[in-house]
């Protein structure tokens, strides 16, 4: 589908697609359900290769995780994920196919084999874990729920927001956390609900709220979209624990496995000072832990099913962990967001990749 | 090769030809529905029905029934949606059966002006899809409404801004049953008056008058015992807060947006269908009825739409199916109906895609079989009695 038709007009087209896509994805989960659905162990690495592309379900609205540029090539911190793993499976980032899904879709067009992979800003939860038949590798991304308000409202805390009207996506843990927050701090609220966080961010913008919620790395991307962003403030509470984690379908360790490590290795990566532009020459490093990460020793990629020059692949290709987070919501892109929880353990932060050994 | 059967013989074999295609439905759906189970269970995706039991955790912004995000369940959720269905398709069947009536009528006006204008909105509304409406309509409200600070005060304690419509909600005190007991026998009155005239009418052609002692009996005799019994009513006015208003019954900007968009779009559909009827109506009718001296809004009222109604109805019934699934389009605007809280929210918490939609499928089939049926009930008292 294409998403960069341009005009407010071709929205409501967008949407109405949506709409009826997810009544598809629910018919075909009802009909793989119903005929027998495809085995769920150790098959998805061969289907992708018989294939000859990965099917990534992103997000398609977000800037800085997931969205289509003017000439529909997609960006963002989570589609270079998904081109990581191409990266590694076919020495290409290009053979992705990446699906738009809202957040009510997603899970759905996972568990239905529509997609092999969800990287769409998914926070890793134990229902969603337990319950929906899925597998959550890897934390890419530690992130919280905040506010945004207009500024001339002058509200400075999150705890001002008494019997304010919020604007927020529907199907998220954004809906859940923003009840239970006012409902703790003893405070009236009136929840506005949309599908889409597009038409969410638009009521908000119209004066339909007083607040708009979400992860508190989406407001930054989102407070690009709006027309005067510096109209805008993100209040400084995190009310909630957002890891962010790809997704895969419960059952195919093969696949979890590649999917989780290709997270460690990009980290793993940034530890060791390998980057896009030195990894050639790193090749010839003579460091053990630079030589088994770059399959210079070991045979550890062909452990995985992949070659075992599957990670020199993805540095070459997409990058280290902090070069993708600089280059689509860091200081590289106009999103500023700080590593914070995202450093390296080394460096203060959450994120260790486990040795390759 | 053709061989003559039996009667009897060709009865049996039709039987048991539809009893064998009823048993290979029932075994193919049988199978299909363990399938499912099974694979479920194999994917490791929860089924069965025991989420409706659970704490829904989320918000809503219209609640019809008492709910809360803490206490209630993902079943008192669905109820509230469903609720907020049948509130916003109700009151849209009414406005738009009105509404149509009016402009398809007045496009068989003589009067030029008016039935180009009524051509005009029919052609207009109708080639232009629901969905644009709904945002045209949604964007409109909201765009031209005030905000918070802004807000319009209306006579009678009412608020209007960009958060809806804030109206005084009256509050009874226990006294006020006995103006409700009045009321009713004033009613009661009234309609004994109207046998009694419309009697005498047909045995005497004597007129009674009959307008004003109903106005005295309906609206004089509960005000007058309201009066004695001391005002037992008092009124919740609505008062701005600092976001929001509170007190009073609010009517949100996405109600207001859905209702309006689907009571403009149907009534386009159903004023071609009544034109339709009316047209079907023979014009020697009209002629008989003019030449015995009725005049032309009775001639409408006695003679044409009565006869009209029979061939109105059944597409009147296929308009207000429509209507009724039209309001799943709700989702797009934020109006929490049915799809939006129980096949939207509590879908993707539970992750029950199955379960679910197939509940919300049925709910729409229930609701619309109903239509019909009531419909059908309808259009029997319209038919012609065959004497």
């Amino acid at each position: 589908m294409n998403v960069s038709v341009n005009g407010a007009w071709a929205r409501p087209y967008i949407l109405k697609g949506l709409l009826m896509k997810r009544l598809a994805t629910a018919l075909a989960l009802a009909m793989a359900l119903a005929s027998g659905m495809q085995a769920a162990s150790a098959e998805t690495l061969a289907a992708i290769k018989d294939r000859g592309e990965l099917i990534c379900g992103g997000n398609g609205t977000l800037a800085g995780f997931g969205l289509p540029d003017p000439q529909g090539n997609w960006t963002g911190f989570d589609v270079d994920f998904c081109r990581a793993i191409a990266a590694a499976i076919f020495n290409d980032p290009t053979k992705v196919k990446f699906v738009p899904l809202t957040a009510k879709d997603r899970f759905t067009a996972l568990q239905s084999g529509e997609i092999d992979v969800l990287a769409r800003n998914t926070t890793w939860t134990l229902s969603r874990d337990t319950s929906l038949g899925l597998d959550f590798p890897a934390i890419t991304f530690y992130d919280g729920q905040g506010f945004m308000v207009r500024r001339a409202v002058k509200v400075s805390s999150a705890l001002e927001l008494n019997d304010a009207s919020v604007c927020v996506q529907q199907g998220t843990t954004s809906e859940l956390n923003l009840a239970d927050y006012f409902r703790s701090n003893h405070m009236g609220l009136k929840t506005v609900t949309f599908a889409t966080g597009e038409e969410a961010l638009k009521a908000y913008e119209s004066g339909r709220c007083d607040a708009y919620t979400t992860d508190s790395s989406g407001l930054y991307g989102e407070r690009q979209k709006v027309a005067e962003p510096s109209a805008h403030i993100v209040l400084p509470e995190i009310i909630s624990k957002e890891p962010l984690s790809p997704a895969v379908r419960h059952g195919d360790n093969q696949w979890t496995d590649i999917v989780r490590w290709t997270h460690y290795v990009m980290l793993d990566a940034e530890e060791l000072g390998v980057n896009k532009a030195n990894v050639d020459d790193k090749l010839k490093s003579d460091d053990p832990e630079t030589r088994r990460l770059l399959g210079a020793e070991g045979q550890y990629g062909e452990a995985l099913g992949l070659t075992n020059d599957w990670a020199y692949r993805i540095i070459k290709h997409v990058g280290n962990y902090g070069e993708v987070f600089e280059r689509n919501v860091g200081q590289g892109s106009p999103l500023k967001i700080v590593r914070g929880l995202n450093a390296l353990w080394i460096k203060g932060g959450l994120q260790y990749g486990p040795p390759i050994r | 090769m053709q061989q003559v059967l039996p009667r009897r013989r060709r009865r049996f074999g039709s039987i048991a030809i539809q009893i064998a295609i009823v048993v290979v439905i029932g075994v193919v759906a049988d199978g299909a529905i363990y399938d499912a189970v099974q694979n479920l269970a194999k994917a490791h995706i929860a089924s069965g029905f025991g989420f409706w039991n659970n704490t829904a955790g989320f918000d809503i912004s219209q609640t019809l029934i008492a709910y809360s995000a803490s206490a209630s369940t993902f079943g008192r959720a669905f109820w509230v949606g469903l609720l907020n269905t049948l509130l916003v398709a109700a009151i849209a069947i009414v406005l738009a059966t009105i509404l149509g009536f009016v402009i398809g009528i007045a496009r068989l006006s003589r009067n030029w002006l008016v039935a180009s204008l009524a051509g005009f909105y029919v052609e207009l509304i109708r080639n232009v899809p629901l969905l644009l409406q709904l945002y045209f309509w949604y964007n409109a409200v909201l765009k031209s409404l005030p905000e918070l600070r802004g807000s319009v005060a209306l006579p009678g304690g009412g608020i209007l801004n960009n958060r809806g419509l804030f109206l005084a909600r009256p509050e009874f005190a226990p006294q006020f049953s006995i103006v409700l007991i009045a009321l009713a026998i004033g009613v009661a009155a009234a309609t004994a008056l109207h046998v009694f005239a419309n009697h005498r009418h047909d045995r005497t052609g004597e007129e009674v008058p009959v307008l004003w002692p109903t106005l005295g009996l309906v609206v004089g005799v509960p005000l007058v015992v309201f009066a004695l019994a001391g005002f037992p009513l008092a009124f919740s006015v609505p008062h701005l807060g600092r976001f929001n208003v509170s007190g009073g019954v609010e009517i949100l900007p996405e109600f207001a947006a859905l209702l309006l968009a689907l009571s403009v779009y149907t009534a386009a559909f159903i004023a071609e269908v009544v034109r339709a009827g009316v047209l079907s109506v023979s014009g020697g009718q009209i002629e008989a009825a003019h030449a015995l001296g009725l005049r032309p809004g009775l001639t409408l009222r006695l003679i044409v739409l009565p006869q009209a109604m029979r061939v109105i109805v059944p597409p009147l019934t296929s308009q207000y199916l429509n209507l009724i699934k039209n309001s799943s389009l709700a989702v797009a605007i934020g109006y929490p109906d049915l799809v939006q809280v129980f096949a939207g929210s509590v879908l993707n918490i539970t992750g029950q895609a199955v379960e679910v939609i197939a509940i919300t499928m049925a709910v729409y089939l229930f609701i619309s079989l109903s239509v019909s049926f009531l419909m059908n009930l309808y259009a029997r008292t319209t038919a012609i009695a065959e004497r």
